[in-house]
């Protein structure tokens, strides 16, 4: 096991083992080591909170959509294959329990964008200028009053492209689809985000 | 027809321009189609401005406290669901062999009345009845849901 660098107090506990990649970890959590799924969950919590908040909107929901996932990766750990990207391989497990979360809140009709408009940064430009800020900020308001008005699978593809930077190949392994797959659907999808902004601006 | 198709294939060519995905020969296609169409130079211009305005949104961030507790919560719910099954196999095999000397007990007391020893079987009976119901129930519509995937 020489690709172990470091181990952290061994035993029951919570702590975790550190591994070079992720394979030598998910094969020691096949074997049902939690420790060596924590090194996993350490390396992906952020970007999967970020990709649930992006679904989602909601803070909360984000949190715990994104840790039942990594329970639910953890027990059906030893179907995944060898060689595969581990993330894309969880986000298929994340993004079927946000879309039942919205299916379920859409049935509680939660107004989506007030919650949404409360996640976003507030981005201050490095020179200070107030105009600059506040134009910034009207924009981001706007893309995103657009993006939510997409279809879930529109905007779905937007923010794993631009905001979560995965590659055409590995959005393909998510949607288990071709390269040229993903390539249309993403023309489709900013194709409507560029008509409601139009509409928006106009 | 000429156009539409190059029309279909510069679409998707140029989400990979605007992506940065395309290889050496697709990008040559790709600079081919807006040499040949002046109008395509435009519509690339628009989608890499939108690109830009997606690109640029951000999140804002979360309690710092949140990243060190996070794989914390995960561990103790996982060590909680295992506690769960343990408990609930416990509790099945001694509600088991409580149920087994109970009915032991009561087939066997002489001093108990008929009467009541025939009531108490026909209120276990109704409810092994109605659990039984249930349960059958339930498992007809989980058969029959088209979401059960999903849901899962």
């Amino acid at each position: 096991m020489d690709t172990i660098e470091t181990v952290i107090k061994p035993g029951l506990g919570p702590e975790i083992l550190h591994f070079k990649d992720d394979q030598e970890a998910i094969l020691q959590s096949q074997r049902g080591n939690r420790q060596a799924f924590g090194f996993l969950v350490k390396k992906y919590m952020q970007r999967a909170y970020y990709t649930a908040l992006g679904l989602v909107g909601s803070h909360d929901s984000a949190v715990d959509l994104s840790q039942e996932a990594f329970i639910r990766a953890f027990r059906s750990i030893k179907k995944f294959q060898a060689g595969k990207n581990f993330f894309t391989w969880y986000y298929r497990i994340l993004r079927n329990l946000c879309f039942n979360h919205l299916r379920d809140r859409a049935r509680h009709a939660r107004p989506f964008s007030e919650i949404r408009e409360e996640e976003l940064e507030s981005i201050t430009d490095s020179d200070g200028a107030t105009g600059a800020v506040i134009e910034r900020n009207e924009t981001q308001r706007l893309v995103w009053e657009a993006l939510e008005s997409l279809k879930e699978q529109e905007r779905e593809i937007i923010i794993l492209k631009d905001m979560q930077d995965l590659s055409y190949k590995e959005i393909a392994e998510v949607f288990d689809c071709p390269v040229g797959t993903v390539m249309s659907r993403l023309f489709t999808a900013r194709q409507a985000l560029k008509a409601k902004l139009e509409r928006l601006y106009s | 027809m000429m156009i539409n198709d190059d029309q279909e294939r510069f679409h998707i060519l140029l989400m990979g321009a605007v992506d940065d995905e395309l290889d050496a020969d697709e990008r040559k296609e790709f600079a081919r189609l807006l040499a040949q169409y002046p109008g395509f130079v435009k519509e690339f211009e628009d989608y890499k401005r939108l690109k830009e305005a997606t690109k640029a949104m951000r999140f804002k961030n979360p309690p710092a406290e949140l990243w060190d507790s996070y794989w914390l919560n995960i561990y103790n719910r996982l060590e909680r669901g295992f506690g769960w099954i343990l408990l609930s196999l416990g509790s099945i095999i001694l509600l088991t062999f409580a149920g087994v000397e109970f009915f032991r007990a009561l087939v066997f007391d002489s001093s108990l009345p008929v009467v009541v020893k025939i009531g108490i079987f026909c209120l276990i009976g109704g409810l092994a009845v109605l659990l039984v119901s249930v349960v059958r129930e339930r498992w007809f519509v989980y058969k029959s849901d088209p979401y059960k995937e999903i849901k899962r």
